[in-house]
């Protein structure tokens, strides 16, 4: 590989890394309180409404059910009202976040429905508020199923944001495409696969060892 | 301090109502450590559960120490739930937090400063003998030490109530007799009124003044304990009371024995009674003074909320007027229950 193409790999990879962490990171913001509102609006749960649980429900599923490509091209309006712009690797974060947003959402519900009711009711006869019963007990003792989601999300992000390379965004999937597909270059695309590999061991090793740390369950 | 009057919880299930809890009252006195004691599904949990309104009652009033807590608003029942501590059966930890912070969570959703916290959190470890367990997360624990801390959690806020559910059901024998000492010793200590239910005859005849059967939604007897022992009046209570003295089915006279009187059958009667050496110098005056004889089939001493308490299962052999006599002498001084007859 010519030096070049290493100049090439790495600003592919920083492009991925950007993509990736900027829109986890926001969608950790905005999806982890929809799951909290998802969760406790279930039934049985501390602010149960059917309504607005069918609602967000409905929301989140609707969000979840459209592929990934077609959400990027469908919401390329808003794409460019966010950024400026519809093509790029700061384009490329909104379809990303868009997407994860509802998928980090089920992934926080799951991981709060596996707190036992038992700690709940403990918190409300103490007199816990619902926002106190949120933050002091039912994050914290989800926590780590909440970081094993994020491993999780981050991983689907990473093949997303392969994706994104389709409308500009830069990354390393673009270079795929781009060098090892579209000019045959097979070192390239080997290459990029490799390194590809590579990221998501890293992700789910550094999830994993996150998640045995604060997990004191066992 | 605790009132409940009139209490009454409806389920609704697949389109039927069914009575948790019907038409209950009771009185928990100040200080004092009362059980209710039921079979699985009498309404036991639901009852407790609505001391602190986990569950609400369908129609009745709960007073705390003086205060309707069914007509509070969300948030004046926070503040109420402050003064009422729970243990469960599960102990309901949480196992992100080490055993210290488990114990401040409660002083935490109160607002408090971490030196209240440290001055509330550390003499409470000590009391329940939890002193050296401070950092240690749950996992690492027994069930005994969990529900330690889950006391010495309930206890954080200084409560003058607190509730049991089931709170040593999930415990060995052994374990289970320690945390009812130490529910014993915070009663005396901090002046505490404890309600427990459980469905453990030997934790009311360990640490409880007063108990109530509950049956079906109902409370169908209560008493002091002591009296609870000596005669019970529901054939449920006599159920219970027999599992808590460990009385044996008569196996060995089973053929002879039958529960109705017939010509020439001796028989054999329960003796109640309270305090050590009572029962075995007035049998003898008995024996003598009518010329009876007595047949020792069973007999145990047991200690009752502190107290000694004996039962005694005898045959009376003799002339039928003589065992006429002698029991109308031993009633007239014991507790005493003929439960059948021998051929």
């Amino acid at each position: 590989m010519s030096a070049n193409a290493w100049e090439l790999l790495f600003k592919a990879l920083w492009e991925t890394l950007y993509m990736v962490g900027l829109s986890g990171a926001i969608s950790f913001l905005l999806g982890i309180p929809l799951g909290v509102l998802l969760h406790i609006t279930r039934e049985g749960r501390i602010l149960e409404n059917r309504l607005a649980n069918l609602i967000l429900g409905s929301i989140v599923n609707a969000g979840r059910s459209v592929p990934f490509i077609i959400l990027m091209v469908a919401i390329i309006p808003l794409t460019r009202l966010l950024t400026g712009t519809s093509i790029g690797t700061t384009a490329a974060i909104v379809p990303l976040t868009i997407a994860a947003i509802p998928f980090v959402a089920r992934i926080a519900e799951g991981a709060l429905n596996e707190v036992p009711l038992g700690l709940v009711e403990a918190a409300q006869a103490m007199g816990a508020s619902p926002l106190q019963i949120v933050t002091r007990v039912l994050l914290p003792e989800a926590r780590s199923g909440l970081i094993n989601g994020a491993t999780i999300t981050l991983v689907t992000l990473v093949s997303y944001s392969a994706m994104a390379g389709a409308i500009g965004g830069g990354g390393l999937g673009d270079l795929g495409i781009r060098y090892g597909y579209q000019r045959f270059d097979g070192v390239i695309m080997l290459v990029t696969v490799l390194v590809l590999i590579a990221l998501v061991q890293l992700l789910q090793m550094v999830g994993d060892r996150l998640q045995q740390y604060y997990d004191h369950s066992k | 301090m605790i009132e409940l009057k009139q209490l009454t919880k409806v389920f609704t299930a697949g389109g039927a109502d069914v009575k948790a809890i019907d038409d209950v009252s009771l009185s928990v006195p100040e200080g004092s450590i009362y059980g209710v004691i039921g079979s699985s599904g009498a309404g036991k949990s639901t009852l407790i559960r609505c001391v602190n309104l986990l569950e609400k009652p369908t129609f009745g009033q709960v007073l705390v120490d003086g205060q309707d807590i069914t007509r509070l608003s969300d948030k004046a029942l926070r503040q109420a739930r402050h003064n009422i501590g729970m243990i469960f059966q599960h102990f309901n930890l949480l196992s992100s937090r080490t055993v210290y912070d488990n114990v401040a969570l409660p002083l935490e959703l109160a607002g408090a400063s971490k030196q209240e916290i440290a001055d509330a959190v550390l003499p409470l470890l000590e009391l329940t003998g939890l002193g050296d367990k401070r950092e240690s997360y749950p996992s690492q624990l027994s069930g005994g030490q969990k529900q330690r801390v889950a006391i010495a959690r309930a206890l954080a806020s200084k409560p003058r109530v607190l509730l049991c559910d089931e709170a040593t059901s999930a415990l060995d024998p052994q374990t289970t007799r320690s945390i009812l000492a130490l529910l014993k010793d915070i009663n005396k200590q901090l002046k505490i009124t404890i309600l427990i239910i459980t469905h453990e005859m030997d934790v009311v005849k360990t640490i409880c003044d007063r108990v109530a059967i509950m049956s079906y939604g109902k409370i169908i007897e209560e008493n002091e304990v002591e009296q609870f022992f000596l005669s019970p009046k529901t054939e449920l209570a006599r159920e219970f009371v027999r599992s808590a003295i460990h009385e044996k089915p008569i196996t060995d006279i089973e053929s002879r024995f039958s529960p109705e009187p017939s010509e020439g059958a001796r028989p054999v009667v329960r003796i109640t009674f309270v305090g050590k050496g009572i029962v075995q110098p007035l049998i003898t005056k008995v024996a003598r003074q009518f010329n009876t004889d007595f047949n020792i089939l069973q007999a145990d001493i047991e200690t009752v909320n502190e107290k000694a308490m004996g039962f005694m299962m005898v045959e009376i052999v003799g002339e039928p007027e003589q065992i006429e006599q002698s029991l109308a002498f031993l009633k007239e001084r014991v507790q005493l229950e003929v439960i059948g007859y021998v051929g």
